[in-house]
């Protein structure tokens, strides 16, 4: 190894694709064989319609990342990955705290609570009030510990959202590519509601 | 070819617009110019067959054993013809049966599409009769695979199963299709095969100031060596990698894949590389100053000890993958691109040399090797017979025409050390996956693939009894394969590692045999026992010149070590002769 496990960092990996049944799969599978564990994976369409954006955050070597994001290109259905260092790349991740409606409400100064970290309030019903925020890795974990004195019942965080700094031009090229070469609607299988219908031996 | 007697054979019908699924499907096969199929029939993919029974004029379909049989079948059909092999299965077991096959494929980088029927398409994810998630199960070892729930589905699937199948770097796609998909008939237009698709570049756009860069060093290199393989051979650059060969003058060692690209005979062709390859070739990677990769991927076999590795060198790397520059062997010049395109650019910028002094070296670790190894392998003095000299002797017969198909071990090695090839594509053996069981069937299909060359298969008893029954494709089909057992009563290469480096503790190593003579006669294929040397060449001729398939079996010594070898964990420098 050229590089010490010192040398260890977040990557983001943005993979534009094809919108495919089973490519979540073939992507997955990359990792999983090498046992590299991914931090953060979110999959949703792109600025483009019918390409996909993947956004995989994993904690490695630059020397591995590289080679890893060579493998994802090479699957059939990716049109391009690109790697990028958390400097390199604006990211957020949403996170959603419950917390019960009395306490919070007789316990903690809930204005100064919003304020202080950027969050809003989702819903508030009689048991239980849910807070949103989005932010930093550091910024949605302080707002647990924040919250965990008033009883806070549930966290959950999303998958880590990324765009790159300097993107200008692939996008570009990318809106060319959609307009010359449309790309196919996925096939999915509309057999499984009829059942009762079919017969079959 | 023994085939079904039928009355009637229909005629395809062009004009038709309207067929089922499986009709489509073998209307496809046709279309991509596929002739043979080797496969077995099952619930999921009998609607298919039932379509077959009327193109058997035009396809071929062999009816092999087991799913292991037919697509080790396809790969040796594909390796020998250069054609895209093709297998059936049906769902469930038949299609699990067929893993082993695709992964040996994907890393030999081995055309195939494989054809599995699936359960209807209502039942999918019920743990139907014979239900697998084959799609998921194969995932990682196919290029590309693809399941059509749809009629509708099947002409665009096919079409980009034979594109990407045969594109770039080749490997197994795998189409699953659900009953319902092959029994519904649906409106076929014209079949359109693919040579396109939006998000797969087959090939890298060559970059000619890479190519400018390698020639520059090429040119300034006082001990250039170039290491090949069976890129060569997929890209068709066979004459093109001779003329830079014969241009540069630089010496040029293999992969066991990348045999016979230039003949065994030629004086630039400085042996074979890694584990068990050559002296020269592996001692001197540590030595030369420019190392010229084409069409390999510097697989753990062929480097050793990636740290000691090719460290003094300028490292030029010709792929067609981008994913290999840089994999395992850090390169100062990349040349991404197919080799027949990118050879051609670099040849016409290098100049012509000879190397006299460093292809010395070669010769003399040569003689060196010759002493201490060689010699008695090929001419041995003692009682019993070598692997060595069977191969020895039979190179004198065959004079490197045949077709050499090899099963996994110390037989392997041997084979691919001492046989000689004049031709490209005709050293079919499992490199990659090391895949024991592979040689019967491959050299099935490889026969099926070139039925103008004679095809040998060559085996250990370990190899032969994991796939022995497709000695009944043979019987049912009468294809003419040569079957050569080297018979040492032990499983040879991991008894070889027990010895060197488990204190020859020899755990479940000592595999009996049958009778292999008279299990072949039950096939009704002849076959001969040898265990004396003067009985060997007569026994090889016989076996050459019968009509048909034959079986030999030779006994051999049995607790010989295959060397060189460079042990486990260590360079390439540190190659054992003894």
């Amino acid at each position: 190894m050229s590089e010490h496990p010192i040398d260890r960092q977040e990557y983001n990996i943005t993979a534009y694709t094809e919108n495919q049944i089973g490519l979540l799969n073939r992507i997955a599978i990359i990792f999983s064989r090498r046992k590299l564990n991914v931090e953060s994976l979110n999959t949703s369409p792109s600025e483009i319609e019918g390409i996909h954006r993947f956004n995989i955050v994993i904690h490695e070597t630059e020397d591995v990342v590289r080679k890893i994001a060579k493998q994802i290109e090479k699957q059939v259905e990716v049109l391009k990955v690109y790697y990028n260092t958390n400097q390199e790349v604006i990211w957020q991740e949403m996170a959603l705290y419950k917390v019960p409606t009395d306490v919070i409400a007789e316990k903690a100064s809930v204005e100064r609570l919003l304020r202080e970290h950027g969050a809003r309030v989702v819903v508030i019903r009689k048991d239980y009030t849910v807070f949103e925020t989005t932010g930093h890795r550091e910024e949605t974990d302080m707002l647990i510990k924040v919250l965990q004195p008033y009883g806070l019942i549930e966290f959950v965080r999303s998958a880590r959202i990324a765009i790159i700094k300097h993107s200008d031009g692939f996008n570009r090229k990318l809106r060319e590519f959609e307009r010359t070469e449309p790309g196919s609607e996925v096939v999915e299988n509309e057999f499984l509601n009829n059942r009762d219908e079919v017969f079959s031996m | 070819m023994l085939t079904q007697d039928k009355t009637t054979q229909l005629a395809p019908e062009t004009a038709r617009q309207t067929m089922s699924g499986a009709e489509m499907t073998l209307r496809a096969l046709l279309a991509e110019g596929v002739d043979t199929v080797f496969g077995y029939p099952g619930g999921a993919i009998i609607p298919i067959y039932d379509a077959l029974y009327d193109f058997e004029r035009q396809l071929n379909h062999v009816l092999v054993r087991h799913e292991q049989g037919g697509i080790h079948a396809a790969q040796g059909y594909a390796r020998a013809s250069g054609k895209v092999g093709v297998v059936f299965a049906t769902s469930g077991p038949g299609a699990t049966n067929l893993v082993t096959g695709l992964a040996d494929a994907q890393i030999d980088s081995t055309p195939l599409v494989c054809i599995t029927g699936q359960v209807f398409a209502h039942l999918l994810g019920t743990d139907a009769f014979q239900e697998t998630d084959i799609i998921n199960i194969t995932t990682p070892v196919t290029k590309w695979n693809f399941q059509v729930t749809e009629a509708s589905q099947l002409p665009e699937a096919l079409a980009k199963a034979f594109y990407l199948a045969r594109s770039g770097r080749p490997g197994p796609v795998l189409i699953d299709i659900t009953k319902n998909a092959q029994l519904q008939q649906f409106d076929f237009p014209e079949y359109q095969p693919c040579n396109h698709i939006r998000s797969y570049r087959p090939a890298p756009i060559v970059r000619p100031e890479y190519v400018e860069a390698a020639a520059t060093l090429i040119n300034q290199a006082k001990r250039p060596f170039v290491l090949w393989g069976q890129g060569v051979t997929l890209g068709q650059a066979e004459e093109e990698f001779r003329a830079f060969i014969e241009k540069s003058g630089i010496p040029a060692a293999w992969t066991i894949l990348g045999a016979g690209v230039l003949p065994t005979s030629h004086p630039l062709n400085v042996g074979m590389l890694g584990m068990h390859g050559n002296y020269g070739p592996n001692v001197l990677t540590n030595e030369c100053d420019v190392l010229i990769a084409i069409g390999m991927r510097f697989d753990d076999r062929v480097t050793g000890r990636l740290d000691k590795y090719a460290k003094q060198a300028q490292v030029i790397h010709l792929d067609i993958d981008p994913t290999e520059i840089d994999k395992n062997v850090a390169t100062t010049v990349p040349v991404w691109g197919d080799c027949k395109e990118t050879l051609p650019m670099l040849t016409a910028l290098i100049e012509a040399k000879t190397h006299p002094e460093w292809r010395r070296r070669f010769e003399q670790y040569r003689a060196e090797e010759v002493a201490a190894v060689i010699q008695d392998e090929l001419f041995p003095t003692s009682d019993e017979l070598t692997m060595g000299e069977v191969i020895q002797q039979l190179n004198e017969l065959t004079r490197g025409e045949a077709i050499v198909v090899t099963d996994v071990g110390q037989h392997q090695m041997v084979a691919c050390r001492y046989a000689r090839f004049n031709h490209a594509r005709s050293n079919i053996t499992s490199g990659g996956l090391g895949t024991m069981g592979f040689a019967l069937p491959a050299a099935i299909g490889a026969k099926f693939g070139r039925p103008d060359r004679p095809v040998v298969a060559i085996i250990g008893d370990g190899g032969i009894q994991m796939t022995i029954q497709e000695l009944g494709t043979i019987m049912q089909t009468g294809v003419e394969v040569k079957i050569i057992i080297l018979n040492n009563q032990f499983l040879g290469m991991v008894r070889q590692w027990q010895e060197l480096f488990h204190e020859r503790r020899y755990s479940f190593v000592n595999i009996a045999s049958p009778d292999y003579v008279t299990v072949a006669s039950g096939y009704s294929i002849a076959g001969r026992r040898v265990a004396e040397r003067h009985e060997l060449q007569s026994s090889l001729r016989e076996m050459l010149q019968h009509p048909g398939s034959f079986l030999l079996e030779v006994m051999v010594t049995r607790e010989n070590n295959i060397f060189p070898m460079v042990p486990q964990g260590c360079s390439v420098s540190e190659i054992r002769l003894r």
